[in-house]
């Protein structure tokens, strides 16, 4: 017999479940602390390089608004999916493909662009991101396949593709035969929000995707639907919710999702068609939906606080010289502590061996 | 468990914990600032780990005169240009940005910031503050091919690609013309892991080409990791970018090695003097910016002699990789006899020459 135990309370504190975020964040900053100490780094100064300097220009909070729209627009999608039990995984895959038809929109309408062009680029990357995350649906409820492993799976197909595009038929004939697209013309890039940055129109529909995921969950009928089939899929059933409506709602929307912050990253930031549109927002999406509760509010504060230990292990890096891996391990902290709090809330440690429960 | 209200605290408290760090900027210097951009791990043993060299002989040449900074692991997308803004922003007034897919955001970077010279590696597009250069890498694939050619066995060439654009692909032909001029029978089977630096595709790609028969591994890739698979093999295998023949000293021929550490020198010392001009440097083994890793013991005398004489009559301009008649895979002459590929049809090269297997993925 285990001589650590964890007992489940019968209700977590509602007073720690407030705390515990801050809990996490701080005990990273301590760790961080000492980690910069062994190390051999002024810490105070480490951690000033890493969490405040990067933001404390207009050009950084610029960044971290860039660096934060497709993980919100990813995960916000993600999260209405994961409160339905629904496992999409392959975001990477969606968003992809959603740069595929957005960008390849831009290709084809290449010095004949208007107006209408950007608006059908958007529809044409929620169009691709949704494509691909019905195939997932598709195999799921006609032929019960698991949807984490279709998408995931489908995510190395659509980065094949893309990667096949970029060298074929998507070249740019000036391009002496590397695998880039020409850039987008001023019809086809993102217009800029705010001068001076490369905050661009994602970030509005980042934010009108948070706004309408709240209201989606919170007021709807078919919001109040997803959450008792993810909580109580019996009671679902009894209740006559009609399952795979669902299944097909919150992949299309979550694909589609996806597929937007595709299409603003290579109309946005980049400008063009590249075989890296993504350093793995897909995946890192999955992280903020979780870090943020599945709420949509929280996944905003989650996606600037990813943003941030990205940007921030970068200006260290620059500044100090601290070690690129530095992101990683402040990224592994967070969690690590986030989710032993979420434990240890829930759970009671006991020692030594099971007493006899009345 | 309340999933509306925990994610809302936990930014703000972040941004509050840390605000309360108020600690003074670093003093401003006076040393010239040179940044680095790599896109992979100076770890890497290849590629990154050379242009790190370049900047630590840059270190220690004028190490009073500049501080050199680096960021490594930069993909090559959209942080890509934050991340050379950020040099910019911070006071470095001479940039390398090294890998290809830095080429568009560099140019950006480079309009908003008049006043800080950038130097991109294996592009071709420059402007009044944008320099380019590379190295002619497949003048190394020429030595290389031709010592494949005396060292194989089973007449079988198996080649990791990277990405099939036109510095791979012209590494591969020059390889092969050097290869079937020393041995007509033998060919090359090309495999691409779409990877600089991927050490599971590489090894599991070296794998598959050993399987066809291959016994001599070439790889345009620049992990260690074929290498090592020859090794355990017992086979031979030539190194990218830098020595690598202490991950198999078996099995390693030699390897092409990229030197940038004169370049850049050269190239700080220019901003030093105020010389510097945003020109293209393309230079091979005459210019010191390639050399070849020490040979393997094994290699015969007879064959090291032909490899040097190669070398030596490509520096002194007697030989040329692309010396014609060249044909393609379907035998018709590319390259007339008398003529030499000129620059850009070696900088567009988008097909194989005959001896290659397989086609070019389009």
């Amino acid at each position: 017999m285990s001589l650590i135990r964890l007992e489940p309370r019968g209700q977590a504190s509602q007073a720690m479940v407030y705390a515990t975020p801050l809990l996490a964040v701080l005990l990273t900053l301590l760790s961080g602390f000492v980690l910069f100490l062994l190390l051999g780094f002024d810490p105070m100064k480490a951690l000033h390089a890493f969490f405040v300097d990067p933001v404390s220009s207009k050009r950084g909070i610029g960044e971290l608004i860039v660096k934060a729209t497709p993980l919100t627009l990813c995960a916000i999608g993600l999260a209405i999916g994961f409160r339905a039990n629904v496992w999409n995984i392959g975001a990477e895959g969606q968003l992809t493909m959603g740069a595929i038809v957005g960008g390849g929109l831009a290709l084809a309408f290449y010095g004949e662009g208007g107006w209408w062009l950007l608006p059908l680029m958007v529809i044409g990357g929620a169009a691709g991101g949704m494509a691909w995350a019905a195939i997932p649906a598709y195999l799921r409820l006609r032929f019960n396949a698991s949807e984490i492993l279709t998408s995931l799976m489908l995510t190395y197909v659509a980065l094949l593709m893309l990667n096949y595009l970029v060298h074929g038929p998507y070249r740019d004939p000036d391009g002496f035969a590397f695998p880039e697209s020409r850039l987008f013309e001023a019809d086809a890039v993102m217009p800029i929000l705010w001068a001076g940055t490369r905050v661009h129109l994602g970030a509005a529909l980042a934010l009108f995707a948070v706004a309408a995921g709240w209201v989606l969950i919170a007021r709807t009928f078919i919001g109040f639907q997803i959450k008792v089939i993810g909580l109580t899929p019996a009671a679902a059933g009894y209740a006559g919710f009609d399952q795979k409506r669902v299944v097909w709602l919150v992949l299309l929307l979550s694909g589609g999702l996806a597929g937007v912050a595709g299409m603003g990253e290579v109309a946005g930031p980049i400008g063009q068609i590249t075989p890296n549109v993504s350093p793995g927002y897909g995946f890192t999406a999955i992280i903020v939906a979780f870090l943020g509760r599945l709420h949509p509010v929280g996944i905003l504060l989650a996606a600037l606080l990813m943003a941030l230990s990205f940007i921030g292990g970068e200006a260290a890096q620059i500044a100090m010289g601290l070690p690129k891996a530095i992101t990683g391990v402040f990224q592994g902290m967070l969690l690590f502590f986030l989710l032993a709090s979420d434990v240890l809330i829930r759970y009671r440690v006991r020692f030594g061996a099971r007493r006899a429960v009345a | 468990m309340n999933r509306r209200t925990m994610g809302k605290t936990l930014l703000g408290l972040a941004g509050a914990a840390v605000v309360a760090l108020s600690v003074g900027a670093a003093a401003a210097q006076d040393k010239l600032k040179v940044g680095f951009v790599y896109v992979g791990p100076i770890s890497d043993h290849g590629y990154s780990y050379q242009h790190d060299q370049g900047r630590l002989a840059v270190e220690k040449t004028l190490g009073d005169k500049v501080s050199t900074t680096y960021v490594e692991n930069v993909p090559e997308g959209a942080d890509a240009e934050r991340v050379i803004e950020q040099l910019a922003a911070s006071g470095h007034k001479l940039i390398f940005t090294t890998s290809f897919g830095f080429m568009n955001p560099t140019l950006k970077v480079a309009q908003r910031y008049p006043d800080v010279k950038f130097e991109h590696a294996t592009g071709y597009k420059r402007a009044a503050n944008v320099a380019t250069y590379s190295a002619r890498f497949y003048e190394g694939r020429t030595v290389v091919g031709a010592i494949a050619g005396k060292m194989t066995k089973s007449n079988v060439i198996g080649y990791i690609g990277s990405f099939p654009i036109p510095e791979v692909v012209s590494g591969i032909n020059a390889f092969t013309i050097a290869l079937r001029e020393q041995n007509p029978k033998a060919e090359v089977r090309v495999v691409w892991v779409n990877s600089w630096y991927d050490p599971g595709k590489e090894a599991e790609a070296a794998k598959a080409l050993i399987d066809q028969g291959a016994d001599v591994i070439v790889q345009h890739t620049d992990s260690p990791a074929p290498i090592q698979t020859a090794q355990e093999r017992g086979l031979w295998s030539v190194g990218q970018s830098s020595d690598m023949t202490r991950f198999g000293p078996k099995s390693h021929l030699t390897a092409i090695v990229d030197d940038w550490n004169g370049y850049y020198v050269d190239r700080v010392k220019a901003v030093l003097d105020g010389t510097w001009k945003a020109v293209d440097t393309w230079g091979g083994f005459k210019d010191k910016m390639l050399f070849l890793a020490p040979y393997n013991p094994a290699i015969p005398a007879d064959v090291v002699a032909l490899a040097d004489t190669i070398k030596a009559d490509i520096m002194s301009g007697k030989r040329h990789s692309f010396q014609g008649p060249v044909k393609d895979q379907s035998g018709k002459v590319v390259i007339p006899e008398g003529k030499s590929a000129t620059d850009e049809q070696i900088l567009k090269m988008d097909w194989y020459v005959e001896g290659v297997q397989g086609k070019v993925p389009k």
